[in-house]
């Protein structure tokens, strides 16, 4: 009989929240699946874990190697202890890395980023969302699960858990952590993004944004076109085809016109707003909310009235 | 260049695909994506781990080869990466159309073999797929470690020292060969080929490579463009940022 596994996301023997959506996304395949919590010390992640609702079992699982993350080290101590049948996890970038080994290890094939399971038929996007490709399982998958799209479970659970022991081999050796140079979010790590273009004026202009950001919590992205034209505006703020796909409840655009290239990587984004002077820009067709004004009207109000709002 | 590096010449293995042009629009016709009138591109960051090998090449000596998988039509990407200095070019026969991951990294993970591959790099991502699935599924097909979403590295006779984003920041992670590396942006700017380069690729060979065809076991249901979001609302002038602000609270819940 083949089982559902959900793999926990677990950093530093914390549990995501992302995993709740897992394994909502885990029963719409069938039920009491079996949740496998991985981590040096995981007890305290398991019994969170184990208040989900429909969860079958907890598994906390023990590995020295899960101090760092080593992909082939995790993967084998994921896969000793995982019975055969669907495996899914969270798409971020650790959890689809990990994901792609398990299938192989798994015999089996991995679909990326799934927005929706209808009975064997697993839709995912692709070119950056331009198109949803919907595939057939002839037989066990494993399968990454797009943050945002499926409801969290609810946490009124409380099935049982195993302890399992294991000892993998790290295969690469973490030499150095460097500190972020600020302590500002990522974009593929924050729930509201606020990015700016080239309509800014200049990189010195990404400091309204930054204030913004700082009132909301938010990250600050940026489209390939600011980050092509000034040197100070680094890559690991783009978002868009060739930077990062996000999927944030809140992205504002200010200064955005849209391209395709933009659009691919924040469409599916909960909602969008944009601020842009020029009424005909594409970005305005995917907005909730557009406001046609040029970001030095809009952005000190924005401020001022988020300000007063959120304190 | 030590006498060593002639004796210890270590094989360097470029994984790079052939993919629709990130600026292309994809068409749905009769349920499935065309293609047939989009231009074809080696996927961004391949390009990066391209300029990743020929450096590791410089720094250590070696040899470079681009491997792909596909149609004839992928040829263009290989003779590209041979006008910028790639040794190899050489190519796994594969008609169009779906393949899934396992048979494509099975396929990939049996050249890499034959090829005799000590350390493969490719992008971090297709653009077309976005999965970053191919990097580490080859990886252990082959029992290799791998190290993902790479932004710089130090390269060494046997090991190399790599950068990669992490939560806390930037970890700096040691492997030793062979391994897989896949690429993000950092290492520089890929250099662009030059005349003699691109004179050199028109008269070069790809080297087909006979795998066994590995079947997977899923299949394409079908393709279609993302539901179209229902229209917004729309607000001329900045004095109805407050308005807007309202709506985020109290109709989105968002902040």
């Amino acid at each position: 009989m083949s089982e559902i596994i959900i793999l926990a996301e677990v950093i530093n023997n914390t549990l995501k929240e992302s995993t709740a959506e897992v394994v909502t996304a885990a029963l719409s395949l069938g039920g009491n699946p079996i949740l496998i919590v991985p981590g040096t010390s995981p007890d305290s992640a398991a019994s969170m874990a184990a208040t989900y609702e429909g969860v079958g079992s907890v598994i906390a699982l023990q590995d020295d190697c899960f101090s760092n993350f080593d992909s082939a080290a995790w993967c084998e101590a994921i896969a000793s202890v995982a019975p055969p049948g669907h495996l899914l996890t969270s798409s971020s970038s650790m959890g689809k890395e990990l994901a792609a080994r398990l299938a192989v290890s798994r015999n089996s094939t991995i679909i990326q980023d799934v927005i929706k399971i209808e009975g064997s038929n697993i839709t995912h996007p692709i070119y950056s969302g331009k198109a949803h490709e919907t595939v057939s399982l002839n037989g066990p998958s494993v399968m990454t699960i797009r943050s945002n799209v499926f409801k969290p479970s609810g946490n009124g659970g409380s099935a049982s858990i195993s302890n399992v022991n294991t000892s993998s081999n790290l295969r690469t050796s973490l030499k150095e952590m460097v500190a972020k140079a600020s302590e500002r979010l990522d974009v593929s790590e924050a729930d509201i993004i606020i990015s700016g273009g080239r309509g800014m004026g200049s990189p010195n202009n990404f400091e309204k944004l930054y204030s913004i950001a700082d009132k909301l919590g938010a990250a600050v992205g940026a489209s390939r076109a600011a980050v092509d034209t000034w040197e100070e505006i680094p890559h690991s703020m783009q978002v868009g085809q060739t930077g990062k796909t996000v999927n944030p409840s809140l992205y504002i655009a200010v200064g955005i016109s849209g391209a395709i290239q933009h659009l691919a990587g924040m469409r599916t984004s909960k909602y969008i707003v944009a601020i842009n002077k020029d009424g005909t820009a594409p970005i305005f067709r995917h907005a909730d909310y557009g406001i046609i004004a040029t970001w030095e009207e809009a952005l000190p109000i924005l401020e001022q009235e988020l300000g007063t709002l959120l304190g | 260049m030590g006498c060593l590096s002639w004796f210890n010449m270590v094989e360097i293995l470029v994984l790079i695909k052939q993919v629709p042009d990130t600026n292309a629009k994809i068409e749905i016709k009769d349920g499935k994506a065309d293609l047939s009138m989009v231009k074809w591109i080696t996927s961004p960051y391949d390009e990066y781990a391209l300029e990743v090998a020929l450096q590791h090449k410089e720094a250590v000596g070696g040899t470079v080869t681009a491997l792909t998988l596909g149609p004839a039509r992928c040829d263009k990407i290989l003779k590209d990466a041979k006008a910028l200095g790639v040794d190899n070019i050489a190519r796994i026969d594969a008609p169009e159309g779906y393949l899934d991951s396992f048979s494509v990294q099975s396929m990939l993970a049996e050249a890499c073999n034959s090829l005799g591959a000590e350390i493969i790099y490719c992008g971090k991502a297709a653009a077309d797929t976005n999965a970053g699935s191919t990097g580490p599924g080859v990886a252990e097909k082959l029992g290799w470690p791998s190290v993902a979403n790479v932004t710089n590295i130090i390269f060494g006779e046997s090991s190399l020292e790599l950068m990669q984003p992490s939560f806390e920041g930037q970890a700096k992670i040691g492997v030793n060969l062979p391994a897989v590396i896949t690429c993000d942006k950092g290492m520089g700017e890929p250099r662009r080929a030059n005349v003699k380069g691109i004179m050199m690729a028109k008269r070069a060979n790809v080297d087909l490579i006979g795998v066994e065809t590995v079947g997977g076991n899923t299949s394409v249901v079908g393709h279609a463009s993302p539901p179209d979001k229902p229209p917004g609302k729309s607000f001329d002038g900045s004095e109805h940022v407050s308005t807007v602000v309202k709506l985020l609270r109290d109709e989105a819940n968002v902040i």
